[in-house]
């Protein structure tokens, strides 16, 4: 099966995504990360204003098996979260690109290591059968 | 997630891919943890049927004269009241009352077959042939000769009728029979691990493929769905059904897991009665205890829980959102203090106290057909 990896899009280790536009940026779980956790049940998002270094945990999306952090790609401020989520956590499953996104952020210095699409496609092939 | 060499896998790992199950390592197993989803497959158990591969599962036989008496001493459970065409659920127990394994034992009249789990089946067969010493007893384990489904839910049985020369509508709960199904001999028995009615169904390894076939085909109709180890999980759970490596374990005894109804201490002799006599007249430190989250949060195996003062006082052993009753529930062991329904303590979420209480158990009151 083919995942989804838009090109527009720059991609973590972790199977997050995040859309860099200026120094504000939107974050989501991917494709592949999501039909990995099957049906999202409940996500855990943070509190507006909250920073985190790249790399923290800043939520967690859960399904009715397993809790799985999500780590923010680079370091920064959570400047809004997607309220959506709270009573329809299954967005992510629907549109993990679109509705689905999980927090804004005011990017602080400090970029995590991120890759592109094409990067991330092979990365994900080397982890799945 | 690639973790899978050296993994052993079932006749139906084919079946499994073809169908697009997504494969994960399990006591030692590549198997399928769903296909279309877990809460799509949890669904169809409840109000239809479902079909599991659990062909995983260990298999043992206990042939000769001596097979009741062995058995006695091995597990806690009577074994003379399981009548002939009459299972029952049983523990094998360390001589200080620690569970070994939690098992089925089907009386097959001129043998025992005796189910046990999948990560545990060479511990157990050790451990069997250990104590079967001054017993005329033969133990074998024939666990790679046997395929096993369970087909479970509302539906099951005029679903397997469909395909099964056997005699359903007699077959009593926790009754077993020899039979044939899809025309192939068959030990089939109304047992299972999900808290509805339906039928566990043994086979040979090579026919279990044709069984699943047909089996999947017949109930195409009635929203039967091959149903993985997932479903299997957030089924067992909320009927409160304990599952060895959480529940219980070598560490855990049985009335400390709510389970002292399968310990017999008046029966005779067995491994662990001296120690399980002497916990029951003591009484136990702590309890297995079901509870509903309160605050916002799902509780996970491991997770610690700790009093309202902060201090730790237990861990979680399965936690999940339940998918009938749409409330996040857990299981845990506490202090007895804590164990009743309506006791309050909180469960750490990611370093976040997060507020339970105690209900009662099981959380989904099991439908049996029992007359």
């Amino acid at each position: 099966m083919a995942f989804k990896t838009p090109t527009e899009l720059q991609y973590s280790k972790t199977h997050e995504w995040i859309r860099i536009e200026g120094d504000e940026a939107t974050v989501g779980i991917t494709d592949y990360a999501q039909d990995a956790l099957g049906d999202v049940v409940y996500v855990d998002l943070p509190e507006v204003g909250a920073r985190f270094e790249a790399n923290g945990v800043f939520g967690a999306v859960e399904s009715v098996k397993a809790a799985s952090d999500l780590y923010l790609p680079v370091a920064g401020e959570i400047i809004a979260v997607n309220e959506a989520l709270v009573n329809n956590p299954e967005l992510i499953n629907k549109d993990p690109y679109g509705e689905g996104w999980i927090v804004k952020i005011r990017v602080a210095p400090g970029v995590g290591a991120l890759m592109s699409a094409d990067a991330y496609a092979a990365y994900v092939d080397t982890i799945k059968h | 997630m690639s973790e899978t060499v050296g993994l052993r896998r079932t006749p139906l790992y084919e079946r499994h891919l073809a169908l697009g199950a997504r494969m994960v390592a399990f006591g030692g197993w590549e198997m399928p943890v769903q296909y279309s989803g877990i809460i799509e497959e949890h669904r169809a158990v409840r109000e239809a049927a479902g079909l599991f591969d659990i062909s995983h599962m260990g298999e043992v036989e206990v042939h000769g004269p001596d097979a009741l008496p062995f058995l006695q001493y091995l597990v806690t459970y009577d074994v003379s009241a399981i009548l002939p065409g009459r299972a029952n659920y049983a523990l094998m127990c360390r001589p200080d009352g620690g569970i070994i394994d939690d098992t089925f034992i089907y009386n097959l009249n001129d043998y025992y077959l005796i189910v046990v789990n999948a990560a545990n089946t060479k511990k157990d067969v050790a451990w069997m042939h250990e104590c079967a010493k001054g017993f005329n007893v033969t133990v074998s384990d024939v666990s790679d000769q046997t395929g096993m489904l369970a087909l479970q839910g509302p539906l099951a049985e005029a679903l397997l009728a469909q395909v099964a020369d056997a005699d359903l509508a007699a077959l009593p709960f926790h009754g077993v029979m020899q039979g044939r199904v899809v025309h192939t001999p068959a030990i089939v028995a109304r047992t299972g691990y999900t808290g509805e009615d339906g039928f566990e169904i043994f086979v040979a390894a090579e026919d279990v493929m044709r069984v699943w076939d047909e089996l999947l085909d017949a109930g195409r109709t009635i929203g039967l769905k091959p149903c993985g180890l997932g479903a299997r999980d957030s089924l067992r759970f909320e009927a409160c059904l304990a599952l060895y490596g959480h529940e219980i374990t070598e560490e855990i005894n049985p009335y400390e897991a709510r389970l002292g109804w399968v310990v017999k201490l008046d029966k005779g002799d067995f491994i662990g009665r001296q120690a399980l006599q002497r916990i029951k007249q003591e009484g136990v430190a702590r309890r297995l205890t079901g509870f509903e989250m309160v605050g916002r949060g799902i509780a996970r195996s491991e997770y610690e829980i700790r009093d309202l003062e902060g201090a730790p006082i237990g861990r979680v052993t399965s936690g999940m959102p339940s998918p009938t009753l749409g409330k996040n529930l857990g299981m845990g062991y506490v202090p007895v203090a804590f164990s009743t329904e309506g006791s309050e303590f909180d469960v750490v979420v990611r370093d976040r106290p997060v507020r339970a209480r105690a209900v009662k158990m099981p959380f989904y009151r099991p439908r049996y057909k029992k007359n």
